[in-house]
């Protein structure tokens, strides 16, 4: 017998800004709608809009709909009934909530990637503000972070909420699942102006090259502008050895993450705050995507609540060649940014560099001097670097070297 | 029956009459100027008491009786035994027993455990609640079912109401972690030890019959006390007078809301930026979590800086008691004490000195702590275009809170509300509050998640940020914005019928709430 009955979102004396629809069609009789919400008085009206609105949208003219609402904004509740509706009736429609204009903009492929703040994917109490807290990037993550039996549902939700939610400017990306599912999850995101896809557990530059096409198919079918960005995530050992390939793997590839946990797990040892079991991975991990000219990312740290050691952690992977670290709670987000930005003393230093350099090239000489030290091309160029960062950052002025006293 | 209305001064229609008393309508801040002397309660003479000095009877039900509990009574308590209050229900629990009717509980504010009252409203112990009145209580009013018409004051305008005689409190039931058999006690000491006493001073004072009720009687004298036997007619000793984990919180703690923390840190960097944060300051914060962050921030700033903070005025916490010895503070002037820090603080530090709100928040008295705070962080349900403030109803039109000192603290130098721009979907700034408890112009910022409001007439403040890279928006603006993701709500529907009024801290009607249509 066809299933008639269906629930959709989530309830719970926790749960907040979602709610939970249980849908039966009936054979005959009006849409019948029970709400049970904390913002009835003020929303309840609209909500029963939306809800009657979706029902004849996909046709459905015999039902009825249970709501329990802790707050859900209208795009939530469009995902959470879209869900009920499409357990019970196979349609390839999309009810689409407006997307909202100041979504459009596009991202870069050299642009910082420091932070990178992990949203659950169906978890939209969490999303609503995440633009707030300045991360340079909001992944909305379909995989780990969402159960199985919720993985269908994540996806809805995910795509309006990449249509109704202002990340504030940070760059647009969505974590896909492993695989045949997370080929389908393209369908759901990319036409919803997604700058970087995050691969998980990739191990081969074959299932890049798979990613790749499935995009530009959509891209094709929707046609679609937007450039979309790749980060494959590393998280074996096999993954690992293949890594370089993997960074190369499209010219759309434009950073490279390392997930630590199931890299450990693979080894099969702990993971622990040194690091030293997956220290030849992490530098494997850099030199793989230095060679290859795109950003090495590392793992995420797991204690939210302590900030001294992401301090400590931020620190060694900025040394180790990191230029970013993904973020699982919005206050690691100013730790990190700060953690992998030129600090003064290195600012300071570099601009003595540079200077020297402009003043020999001025003179005419071959060789740059810092007082008595003799200073070698490579390290000028890290100055340089280390100057034009702080530049983008807006922490140094562009014009500092008018600003500054010339070096005698 | 048709109440006869009028339009205050805040253009809120309230009636000229409640409970069989005529009132005042709001005139304006600072506008009403009342005449007449205090209330004083009856003489005593002490030849009416035991030599000895000895007050104690054997029962709380014993003192009531002698205390001539009867029909018709104000019957006062005090919170300091917060949502662990094990007294207040006990009296009307035995004045129901008794068969006694239309009792009129005028507590300084009630709790959760206090819910049970609602028995004694529906049985017709109390006739009504003049108070505040928090989550079941509030709905209970909102509803209609409360026999009298609730009237909600400010901690201030409590004092203010029985000092001028409005409310004559016929017997003060106060609960104490320590006392002696003549009456005098304290809030520390005990297992039920929660700091401060103070809310007690205007109650004991004033009441024509005064018990203390205690679980720690001490021998004479109980020293420093903050209730002096001398205005006491009875003691009682019960096993418990509270709940000691929830009388206060064993530990209070910094909000983990991202939302909230990013307030709390723009708050810290407004006051820093405006430079109303400076060397000398006076400040006071509440105890919820964001207000706890703010403090932490701005510790951080004061130390970073090198200055410190004269005073504070609590509700302590621990992370004022840390600012204090750590030497960012000069003192703590508390009304209450919100953690088991600070209540060992005050036990302790001689600069952690107990200060009751007669003296803080008293409007008609020569002169008011809040008015000389430079920093004063405040919460509100909602807040409107004109920067008005509710903090008694919620948008769906239910009474949920009470004022508190929330009044009081609105003549501080900057009144900052750090709120978030919508709860749950909820928007804060709305076109009009649905209760109004603040006039805007006390009201100078407000800063939410998305953006910082500064009142225009605070020319000073708007002057003072220009430049700063602060986030700065028109309230209509966060208004649009909240709106625009939450969608624009409906309003709710009242009945004509007035079940609360709201008192201004000067004892004038400012505005009323009215029963919730049901549907």
């Amino acid at each position: 017998m066809k299933k008639t009955v269906a629930i959709a979102g989530n309830t719970g004396p926790k749960v907040r800004s979602d709610c939970e629809i249980a849908l039966e069609l009936k054979s005959e009789g009006d849409i019948k709608i029970e709400l049970t919400s904390k913002v009835k008085v003020l929303y309840g009206e609209s909500i029963k809009k939306l809800i009657t609105e979706i029902l004849n949208f996909f046709e459905v003219k015999h039902a009825s709909v249970k709501i329990d609402d802790s707050g859900a904004l209208p795009f939530v509740i469009a995902a959470r009934m879209e869900s009920a509706v499409k357990q019970l009736i196979d349609t390839d429609l999309e009810f689409l909530p407006e997307f909202l204009k100041e979504n459009n903009y596009t991202s870069t492929r050299d642009r910082f990637r420091f932070s990178r703040l992990y949203l659950p994917g169906n978890a939209p109490g969490l999303m609503i503000n995440a633009g707030l807290h300045s991360a340079d990037g909001i992944i909305l993550d379909l995989e780990d972070s969402v159960a199985p039996e919720k993985k269908d549902e994540a996806r809805i939700l995910v795509r309006n909420a990449l249509r109704q939610i202002n990340f504030c400017g940070a760059e647009r990306m969505v974590r896909i699942n492993q695989g045949k599912r997370g080929l389908e999850d393209l369908h759901f995101v990319i036409p919803q102006n997604v700058n970087l896809v995050l691969l998980p557990k990739c191990e081969s530059a074959d299932s890049i090259k798979e990613v790749e096409e499935t995009i530009a198919g959509i891209k094709k079918k929707f046609n679609l502008e937007n450039q979309v960005f790749l980060m494959p995530i590393i998280e074996s050992a096999l993954g690992i050895e293949n890594s370089y390939e993997i960074a190369r793997g499209s010219e759309n590839v434009v950073a490279m993450a390392i997930g630590l946990e199931d890299y450990t797990a693979d080894l099969g040892v702990s993971r622990t705050l040194e690091g030293t079991e997956s220290f030849y991975a992490r530098t494997r991990i850099i030199v793989a995507a230095k060679a290859a000219g795109i950003q090495p990312i590392d793992s995420v740290f797991s204690d939210v609540a302590d900030m001294e050691a992401l301090k400590q952690n931020v620190r060694v992977s900025k040394s180790l060649g990191f230029e970013g670290m993904g973020c699982i709670h919005p206050r690691q987000i100013p730790v990190i940014k700060q953690g992998f930005a030129p600090d003064d003393t290195e600012i300071e230093k570099s601009k003595k560099i540079v200077l020297a350099f402009e003043t020999a090239k001025r003179d005419g000489l071959g060789v740059v001097a810092l007082g008595s030290k003799m200073i070698d091309p490579p390290v000028v160029a890290r100055a340089q670097k280390t100057i034009g960062l702080a530049i983008r950052l807006g922490i140094l002025s562009s014009d500092w070297i008018n600003e500054s006293q010339p070096v005698d | 029956m048709p109440t006869k209305t009028v339009i205050n001064a805040a253009g809120r229609s309230v009636p000229l009459e409640i409970n069989g008393r005529s009132v005042i309508p709001f005139k304006g801040v600072g506008k009403h100027k009342p005449d007449g002397r205090k209330y004083s309660p009856p003489i005593p003479v002490c030849y009416d008491y035991p030599d000895d000095g000895n007050k104690v009877v054997s029962s709380l039900e014993e003192a009531l009786r002698k205390c001539g509990l009867k029909d018709g009574m104000t019957i006062s308590t005090h919170h300091h035994m917060r949502d662990g209050d094990l007294i207040s229900n006990k009296i009307f629990e035995i004045a129901s027993a008794l068969g006694i009717k239309d009792l009129i509980w005028f507590p300084s504010a009630s709790f959760p455990c206090n819910d049970p009252i609602i028995k004694y409203l529906d049985d017709g112990t109390i006739n009504r609640i003049e108070g505040s009145m928090n989550g079941p209580l509030g709905r209970y009013v909102s509803e209609g079912r409360m026999k009298g018409t609730a009237v909600l004051r400010s901690h201030g305008g409590r004092v203010q109401a029985i000092q001028d005689g409005e409310v004559i409190i016929d017997i003060a039931v106060l609960a104490a972690p320590t006392a002696d058999s003549f009456g005098n006690a304290k809030g520390t000491g005990g297992t039920s030890a929660c700091g401060v006493i103070g809310y007690a001073k205007a109650d004991y004072m004033y009441a024509s019959k005064v018990i203390v009720v205690t679980d720690n009687l001490i021998e004479l004298p109980c020293f420093p006390m903050e209730i002096e036997g001398n205005y006491v007619d009875y003691v009682v000793v019960v096993d418990k007078i509270g709940i000691p984990e929830k009388i206060v919180s064993g530990t209070t703690q910094v909000t983990r809301s991202p939302d909230r923390l990013l307030i709390a840190e723009m708050t810290a960097s407004f006051l820093e930026k405006s430079g109303i944060l400076k060397d000398g300051v006076t400040m006071q914060a509440g105890a919820g979590g964001t207000s706890l962050a703010i403090a932490v921030f701005v510790h951080e700033i004061l130390k970073k800086k090198g200055w410190k903070s004269k005073f504070g005025f609590g509700g302590s916490t621990k992370y004022m008691v840390k600012m204090l010895e750590e030497g960012q503070m000069g003192f703590i002037l508390d009304a209450q004490a919100f953690d088991l820090d600070s209540v060992k603080s005050i036990e302790n530090n001689p600069n952690h000195v107990p200060y009751s709100v007669f003296n803080a928040y008293n409007y008609h008295s020569k002169g008011n702590l809040t008015s000389m705070m430079d920093i004063m962080i405040l919460g509100a349900t909602e807040v409107d275009l004109n920067f008005n403030g509710n903090v008694v109803t919620h948008s769906d039109g239910y009474l949920l809170h009470g004022i508190g000192g929330w009044q009081n603290c609105l003549h501080a130098r900057n009144v900052i509300l750090p709120i978030p721009l919508f709860r749950d979907r909820i928007p804060v700034i709305v076109d009009e509050v649905t209760t109004l408890c603040g006039p805007g112009e006390l009201i100078d910022v407000i800063i939410t998640e998305r953006g910082i409001a500064i009142n225009p007439l605070r020319k000073d403040l708007i002057e003072r940020v220009k430049g700063t890279g602060l986030p700065l928006k028109t309230l209509r603006e966060l208004k649009d914005e909240a709106e625009k993701i939450c969608g624009i709500p409906q309003k709710p529907q009242f009945e004509d019928e007035i079940v609360a009024v709201i008192k201004w801290v000067d004892g004038t009607v400012i505005d009323v709430v009215r029963k919730i249509k049901a549907g």
